[in-house]
């Protein structure tokens, strides 16, 4: 019994609506200092490829937005069963705020991607299997985004946002190997892989740098957006009059 | 709640009647996808080129995105009058497991939209200048890709039948979900139309996805109906 205590408490949006504000600088400070070095250690300090010459650069950019895209859906969709089994206001309120990150940061990869094929490959798209891939995943996205639209009740937009995260989550292993065995043309994994990652610490550090920024990033801006949730779903709470009526006397 | 009278499986094979001999009633429900489905398949050769040797290359591709499309189009009825009329609530009250009764509702939306694609296939192949000796396989894929398209479909249909847009909202919830669908169906068909042996392949995988389909989906079309149903 004594051991749920906590997670009741931090699930009651007063409470997470404090706690969120408080993360706030614990998150994005980190995120500034770590992605300032990353970037500053991938565009200057790292050596220019063999092969690639400057344009790898954009990998900095590239592959942490590639991961957060996918780390995104994956929040997204437990924090939308949590909030169908439990029936956890909060929950859904950290799946709604969190769509609209994972989908930026799929775009961006698709963005940065592209750039990056024009010199690699000579063309702006090519269908290849990670890129058709990270397309359906924004796709998937745009869906979920549109059918919480498509609801007034908020209740009902949780919910039936909801199902179609968890239908998501189980198809995307699924679309991810189909499009693998449909074309390949993508690089081969380079960071994690059997024998170590085929780059040398000095491109490495500065990638690495990077994921952990753009993870601490997400985790800044999921606060943020978690307590606009929060304000919106609660805007006639007595608590949160009371808290915004202290604030006010204090200033 | 009162125990029910009838077994699960009764009451399905109840819908699954009371669904056919309603849409045997009204001719044009089953016959308007098919219309589309050839269609949409004449629009290729228009947009592209006669040449009969792209339109071999293109068949398979042609079949399989008409009949998407054409199964996109069928998916909005799957629930809707029956919301409207408050047959889904009954469903929902009956005491029976909504599950199983969703499935039946499903199986009979497939065996009036889907069947009759698997039919009208093998028109559109020879049309695109298929081999007569892969008629087979071609309907094999479409019958076990339609069958998964109406299962995934049918979450989507849940879904949105509570909302006022209905109809693109659906094809973009279920579009990105049945990619896979399409490319293991096209594939297969790809290949048993030049020819080749290893068509079994993606004729497997669409089978395995059938069975998972149909092992999952209709607990989450039952889910989304009751939310959509509140």
């Amino acid at each position: 019994m004594g051991t749920w205590t906590w997670f009741h408490k931090l699930a009651s949006p007063p409470h997470f609506y404090r706690i969120a504000g408080k993360m706030i600088p614990w998150y994005a400070i980190p995120a500034v200092v770590l992605i300032v070095c990353g970037v500053y250690g991938g565009l200057v300090l790292a050596p220019a490829d063999y092969q690639q010459g400057d344009a790898f650069r954009i990998v900095y950019v590239h592959a942490p937005a590639a991961w957060l895209s996918l780390l995104c859906y994956t929040v997204m969709a437990t924090a939308a069963a949590v909030g169908l089994v439990w029936r956890i206001k909060l929950a859904h309120a950290l799946a709604a705020a969190t769509a609209p990150i994972g989908a930026s940061f799929a775009l961006l990869c698709l963005a940065t991607g592209s750039i990056w094929g024009r010199p690699m490959w000579g063309t702006w798209w090519t269908w290849d299997a990670r890129l058709t891939s990270q397309l359906i995943l924004l796709f998937l996205y745009l869906g979920y985004q549109a059918l919480r639209s498509a609801y007034d009740d908020i209740t009902k937009a949780d919910r039936a946002s909801a199902v179609l995260a968890v239908v998501g989550v189980v198809n995307v292993p699924i679309i991810h190997f189909s499009v693998t065995w449909w074309n390949s043309l993508h690089q081969g994994a380079t960071v994690i892989r059997a024998g170590g990652p085929a780059m040398p610490p000095s491109m490495l550090i500065p990638l690495i740098l990077c994921f952990f920024g753009f993870t601490f990033l997400y985790a800044a801006l999921a606060c943020v957006r978690v307590q606009a949730e929060v304000l919106r779903r609660e805007r006639n709470a007595h608590w949160l009059h009371d808290a915004m009526g202290a604030r006010g006397a204090k200033e | 709640m009162n125990a029910p009278m009838t077994s699960p499986w009764a009451a399905a094979g109840l819908v699954l009647r009371r669904d056919l001999a309603l849409a045997f009633r009204r001719w044009e429900q089953v016959t308007h996808p098919v219309v589309f489905f050839l269609m949409v398949a004449t629009l290729f050769p228009l947009a592209l080129s006669p040449k009969p040797s792209l339109l071999a290359d293109i068949g398979a591709g042609v079949v399989w995105v008409s009949a998407l499309l054409s199964s996109m189009l069928a998916l909005e009825s799957l629930f809707r009058a029956d919301v409207e009329d408050g047959t889904l609530e009954q469903l929902t009250l009956s005491g029976q497991p909504l599950a199983i009764l969703v499935l039946a509702k499903t199986v009979a939306h497939w065996l009036l939209s889907g069947v009759p694609l698997v039919l009208a296939s093998p028109v559109v192949a020879t049309a695109f200048g298929a081999a007569g000796t892969a008629y087979g396989v071609l309907m094999g894929s479409i019958a076990l890709g339609t069958a998964v398209l109406s299962l995934i479909g049918s979450v989507g249909a849940a879904l949105t039948v509570g909302s006022r847009r209905g109809s693109v909202l659906l094809s973009l919830l279920v579009l990105p979900l049945v990619m896979p669908v399409l490319i293991f169906g096209a594939r297969a068909t790809d290949l048993a139309l030049h020819g080749d042996p290893s068509a079994a392949g993606p004729l497997w995988l669409l089978g395995s996805m059938l069975i998972l389909a149909l092992t999952l989906t209709p607990f989450a079309t039952a889910a989304a109906l009751r939310i959509s149903l509140e």
